[in-house]
């Protein structure tokens, strides 16, 4: 079983939510991201979503576009993130890492390029939100030859009959879009998300985890009564940004641990 | 494969917006061809617009420069002064019929802005237009008309502040307002359906030059021109002529400062195969698939990719594409003013330029068609100074 099945299965069982946060790497800096990542981990991440910096990153509101940019200009590129699972791997991490970024990222690194060293790496899949399931097929094909999953998204805007064709193709988990929007933090949660996670729920038994919007605490506790999964990047993000850069990992690693503490109350979803 | 051409085009956008694609690809294929759909179209075009626009010979440069024979196809002589018109009310039309109300969209060099401002002002709908703000420094004119139809404009400050950052705050837009909007796209690039759609409502530029130049020389032209931003005036002109073999199309890009300087707007020359902004097409990047900037004194063609047919027609080679830099394209907005009594807007400055370069290498007999695209008194305060400052630098050398 693959690094992301098995955590979704244990935490199944422990009826807990996986927690799993956003970060670029090489944000906010290249010589302290190594850490981070691993305080982040370590403090109770049970995936890890690795963000590949790109400038023009469509789906996602002016925090996450600031951090993206931030790490471009500090010369972060696909390999250079590739580099940082293979020392995360040597140095014994084992919480899964997906790599989140966008098309052309990893078009300009070539896709059959990208699945060897990302497999050899220890990266177990891939987030690409500017490539619907329409459009996935060729890069399915190559990742999946490697054993490497592609996570397809839903929508609110997702139609029943398109619904039934990501559940198809679904591997490891669902992404779960809670708003119709972009990335950012929101003050509260959509009323209609608990209904599109139960009719989703419906359809498929895939792990479903929510990303976008989701901020603070009582957002985690709320989306672990019924999702299996608590994506969280803009509020991270903006943690890290409101510190001061000796405090940074600490700050990160508290707001890990609360996040990851509100999680474990939640009664099995199934 | 549905929505692409060759290899090119395709839909890569966030899952949220696939419902908004396939129902506006659906509602256009159906509602395309209903008669009273394409009347309420035609109407507009005819009475609102001023459409047919006229060719015009150029005798005076014709004369000059002993070649062959020049005609201009006139979209600034639409109303609101360039061919941005025919798709803005054609879509705006498509999008009230599917129960929209609010339209969004971006524009660079202001005309497509104007263009939708106008149209949602004439058929009663909001209009939120994204502009980058060195744009609207360049093209205060436009800003001003947006405003005064009852645009709501937004400044974008991000990345290079000009279309493609523009274009981008647009999709977000449409993004977290799926329910009630319609992403008013200007050029014949991004997801699928628009680069069909655009081109479809552009046609009409090809179809009447096409009549036209016919019945004025009772045959077709030898080369057809157009400038080459996104390329929507471009396919709109080439799509009437795609099946003519002995019509040579040309497409003109923005070389800015110089190919080789590496400060321009030309994918189609200098660029490679990716994914920007929706859709699969030649475009400028690093090698990490970071967008590049851009540079062209023409805001309209001061983009990083283009349409997707483009980059399959030039597979083909069913389209030659070529480029013109800021000074030649200068210089023939000069020349076209003073010789011609025609101020053409910066965009289609580079097309007449190509124009008078090719002419004087062909026979005398030869008929050369160039599209007109605009108007440019958007342009004046920029262009003016920046021919001065061209003469200055001469006088000096
Ligand atoms: C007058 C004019 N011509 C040409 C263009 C370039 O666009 P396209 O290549 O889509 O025709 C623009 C765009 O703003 C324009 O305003």
């Amino acid at each position: 079983m693959s690094r992301i099945d098995q955590m979704f299965a244990r935490l199944r069982e422990q009826g807990e939510c996986a927690l799993i946060p956003y970060i670029p790497v090489g944000y906010p800096t290249v010589e302290g991201s190594e850490s981070l990542i691993r305080t982040i981990a370590e403090s109770g991440a049970d995936l890890i979503e690795l963000g590949v910096p790109y400038a023009d990153p469509l789906a996602d509101g002016p925090t996450i576009q600031e951090a993206s940019l931030k790490a471009v200009s500090n010369g972060v590129n696909l390999k250079s993130c590739i580099a940082m699972v293979r020392t995360l791997r040597d140095k014994g991490l084992e919480t899964p890492i997906v790599l989140m970024g966008y098309c052309n990222s990893f078009l300009a690194y070539g896709l059959d390029n990208l699945a060897d060293d990302a497999k050899e790496a220890g990266i177990d899949g891939f987030i690409i939100p500017d490539l619907p399931s329409t459009m996935a097929k060729p890069y399915v094909e190559i990742f999946e030859a490697r054993g490497l999953k592609n996570i397809f998204f839903l929508a609110p805007t997702t139609s029943e009959a398109r619904e039934a064709a990501v559940v198809e193709q679904g591997q490891g988990f669902l992404y779960c879009i809670s708003v119709t929007g972009v990335t950012g933090e929101r003050k509260s949660l959509p009323a209609e998300l608990r209904d599109f996670i139960h009719q989703a729920r419906q359809v498929t038994t895939l792990p479903l985890a929510v990303g976008f919007g989701i901020s603070n605490e009582e957002h985690v506790r709320e989306v672990s009564e019924y999702a299996d999964g608590a994506i969280v990047g803009s509020a991270l993000i903006n943690v890290i940004k409101q510190s001061e850069p000796h405090e940074i990992e600490a700050k990160a690693g508290e707001f890990i641990r609360t996040l990851k503490q509100a999680t474990r109350k939640a009664a099995t979803p199934i | 494969m549905e929505g692409f051409f060759g290899q090119y085009g395709g839909a890569y956008v966030a899952e949220t917006l696939i419902r908004n694609l396939e129902e506006l690809y659906g509602e256009y294929e159906r509602i395309k061809d209903e008669e009273d759909f394409r009347e309420e179209i035609s109407q507009l075009l005819k009475n609102f617009v001023g459409r047919p626009t006229p060719i015009s010979a150029l005798h005076r440069i014709t004369a000059e420069l002993g070649g062959a024979k020049i005609y201009l196809k006139r979209e600034d002589l639409t109303h609101t002064g360039a061919h941005k018109i025919n798709n803005a009310l054609a879509q705006a039309v498509l999008a009230k019929r599917m129960g929209k109300t609010r339209i969004v969209a971006e524009t660079g060099a202001g005309q497509h802005g104007v263009a939708v401002a106008t149209a949602c002002s004439l058929l009663g709908m909001t209009c939120v237009v994204y502009m980058g703000a060195v744009d609207a420094e360049r093209q205060a004119p436009n800003v001003q008309r947006m405003k005064l139809l009852g645009a709501e404009l937004h400044l974008v400050h991000s990345g290079q502040k000009t279309l493609k950052d523009a274009i981008s705050e647009a999709i977000r837009d449409w993004i977290t307002n799926v329910e009630d909007t319609h992403y008013l796209l200007g050029s014949a690039v991004g997801p699928h359906p628009f680069p069909n759609m655009v081109r479809d409502f552009q046609s009409v530029i090809g179809e009447e030059a096409r009549e036209q130049i016919l019945e004025a020389e009772g045959r077709l032209p030898d080369y057809v021109i157009a400038c080459v931003g996104g390329g929507s005036n471009s396919i709109g002109m080439f799509n009437a002529f795609l099946d003519d073999a002995d019509v040579k199309l040309v497409g003109v890009q923005a070389a800015g400062e110089g190919l080789e300087s590496g400060k321009h707007a030309s994918p189609l020359l200098k660029g490679t195969h990716g994914i920007i902004q929706g859709s699969l097409t030649y475009m400028l990047q690093d090698e990490d698939g970071q967008i590049l900037e851009t540079h062209s004194i023409a805001p309209g063609l001061d983009y990083p990719g283009a349409g997707p047919q483009h980059s399959y027609l030039k597979d083909t080679g069913r389209v030659e594409y070529t480029s013109v830099n800021d000074r030649e394209a200068l210089m023939a907005f000069e020349e076209l003013c003073r010789k011609e009594g025609i101020l053409p807007a910066l965009e289609s400055s580079h097309a007449v330029a190509y124009a008078l370069k090719l002419v004087s290498q062909l026979p005398k007999d030869a008929l050369v068609l160039v599209n007109l695209s605009g108007r440019g008194d958007k342009d004046l305060s920029q262009a003016i100074a920046a021919l001065e400052q061209l003469k200055n630098a001469e006088v000096l050398v």
